[in-house]
């Protein structure tokens, strides 16, 4: 991995009230790079993804993506929080997908694609339709183009959700337990698009359950529990011979 | 093979019925009756209702009902998104001027209202002194006297805002917050992500409600008669006082009511049908479809039981 880190923590701490959720992440990912995580529920995973793209606010730490910190704007030794444009412009940059699908319900999945390209990006509609069309072919549901949510299964619904996020070209895709809530029959479909999108460059944080898909795809991996990294390294290294007791015992549980 | 059994007797629910239909049936007599009787002391009876059913002041003063529900309930509507939108503002002054709003209007009885802005040309010269008006209603105010239509709007519909901005809210509310992290994460700004994904999904939540409103409404406005405004009541109550024939003006205006009220009753029906739809699997039949079904199979043999959607496996059979 070369060049400068596409997202870069240093001790970034976040609470929710009295409860500290993460406590100090210090990690790097590169371009190109697919960084899976793994760990128990409450350790902090999840949060620490809704920090990148500032759907939470971090209380401590640093915390930058391609460069430039999240939420906040360097000027001399002082931070000025970003206004609400610029927020959204960055977040405009980064994918996400969510354990959920959240879908637009109300939209068919052509036009949960094209909504943001067109009201955010200020794509032209041919434009952005041609894109789409594009987009759910390559997910494998160029036939479902005109179909609403409530119609698709839950495998076909977190592609679309992939091709919705993709459709703002993004430099970074964030994906939070993305087959969590699919029946185990439709697993196979999703990770086989995220695949593909990891074959393609696409630079990805993946916090999920799927080990397989960790060993597989995953550059790296990162081990979390009670907000802190407990272990990262080399997918193979650390599923073969995990250094630390809590990884060994966790990894015995789902292994 | 269908089941042949000879069903249960409930004697018990013929005898309340003939008491509710026999009891019913003698509330009305009387009634017809004592309009009949009113022959002899003041009015015509039956004769003057059907004289004065299409008289052409009360069919003047409907329009004005109609009129005055419609132009109130979209003050209301439009006022009521705004007033939700702001109290669910992480601006704590949009919020709490909201909930200030929503805690007067709603406190206060309408006529009351109506009264006051009946009656505010007699102290005020000037109204724009503050009150959240829309900006449409602030050029049309300033520096003039307010006449009785629009006292009466202005009491219905800023009222209405109010209980419209608690439906809005509710169905605000009932959107899941995953919709609006989706829409942020995708870099959609705040008014976007209520335009476009929110309030849309509210819909179905927000339209029932609003039509209940609506119905309520049409009734409402006769309230306006306290601002001598001349709709159905006033109109009806101006004929009765010159007559003398009061219960028969009264029926006049209790039909047309009725009938108005019935036929928003079938639109309200049919919206509410149309946003349930994509989230039944099927939908129910409308009392039309119910009524052919039912004349058209009355001789004939039960429909067969609704097989279920998804087939059963022939071993589990």
């Amino acid at each position: 991995m070369t060049g400068n880190p596409m997202v870069k923590a240093e001790a970034v701490h976040k609470s929710f009230g009295r409860l500290e959720v993460l406590r100090g992440i210090d990690l790097e990912v590169y371009p190109k790079e697919v960084m899976c995580m793994i760990g128990p529920s409450g350790s902090g995973k999840s949060t620490f993804l809704r920090c990148i793209n500032h759907l939470e606010k971090i209380d401590a730490g640093r915390l930058s993506v391609d460069g430039e910190l999240v939420g906040y704007r360097e000027g001399g030794d002082k931070l000025y929080e970003l206004h609400d444009r610029e927020v959204c412009h960055k977040r405009s940059e980064i994918g996400m997908v969510f354990q959920r699908f959240n879908l637009f319900p109300h939209m068919t999945a052509l036009e949960n694609v094209i909504e943001a390209p067109i009201r955010v990006k200020r794509e032209s509609r041919a434009l952005a339709v041609e894109r789409g069309r594009k987009l759910l072919d390559g997910v494998g549901l160029g036939e479902k183009v005109n179909a609403y949510p409530n119609q698709l299964s839950g495998g076909q619904q977190q592609r679309v959700a992939i091709a919705r996020a993709l459709a703002m070209q993004p430099k970074l895709m964030l994906f939070d337990e993305p087959t969590s809530a699919l029946d185990p029959e439709l697993v196979g479909d999703v990770l086989d698009v995220m695949r593909g999108l990891a074959k393609d460059g696409m630079t990805m944080i993946v916090v999920t359950h799927e080990i397989g898909f960790a060993r597989e795809v995953g550059d790296s991996l990162v081990f979390m529990d009670g907000g802190v990294v407990v272990e990262a390294g080399k997918p193979r290294d650390i599923l073969t011979n995990p250094q630390h007791e809590r990884t060994r015992s966790f990894l015995s549980k789902v292994l | 093979m269908a089941i042949k059994a000879v069903p249960v007797r409930h004697p018990g629910r013929w005898v309340a019925a003939i008491v509710v239909l026999a009891i019913a049936a003698y509330v009305v007599y009387t009634f017809v009756l004592a309009i009949q009787e009113d022959h002899t002391t003041h009015g015509s009876g039956w004769a003057s209702v059907w004289f004065y059913l299409f008289n052409g002041l009360i069919l003047r003063g409907i329009l004005v009902t109609l009129e005055l529900t419609v132009l109130a309930m979209v003050v209301g509507i439009v006022l009521g998104v705004i007033l939700a939108v702001m109290r669910l503002s992480p601006n704590w002054v949009m919020s709490w001027v909201s909930w200030l709003y929503i805690w007067f209007f709603r406190g206060t009885p309408v006529l009351v209202q109506i009264f006051f802005w009946f009656n505010l040309n007699l102290v005020l010269k000037s109204v724009d002194i503050g009150i959240p008006f829309t900006p449409l209603w602030l050029h049309a105010n300033t520096n003039t006297l307010i006449p009785p239509f629009m006292a009466a709007l202005l009491g219905l519909g800023l009222n209405e805002a109010a209980y419209m901005a608690e439906i809005v809210r509710a169905g605000i509310i009932s959107v899941e917050h995953g919709q609006t992290e989706a829409a942020q994460a995708l870099g959609m700004d705040r008014s976007l992500v209520m335009r476009r994904i929110v309030l849309p999904q509210a819909m179905r939540v927000i339209i029932p409600p609003t039509g209940n409103e609506t119905i309520s409404m049409l009734k409402t406005t006769s309230l306006a008669f306290g601002a001598s405004v001349t709709e159905l009541f006033t109109r009806q109550q101006q004929i009765a006082t010159a007559t003398y024939e009061v219960l028969e003006l009264l029926i006049v205006a209790s039909i047309w009511y009725l009938a108005m009220t019935s036929i928003l009753t079938v639109g309200q029906y049919y919206i509410e049908r149309h946003f349930g739809r994509g989230t039944q699997r099927g939908l129910p039949l409308t009392p039309f479809q119910r009524f052919r079904r039912m004349v058209f199979t009355f001789h004939a043999p039960p429909p067969a039981p609704v097989q279920p959607p998804i087939s059963i496996p022939s071993e589990h059979r």
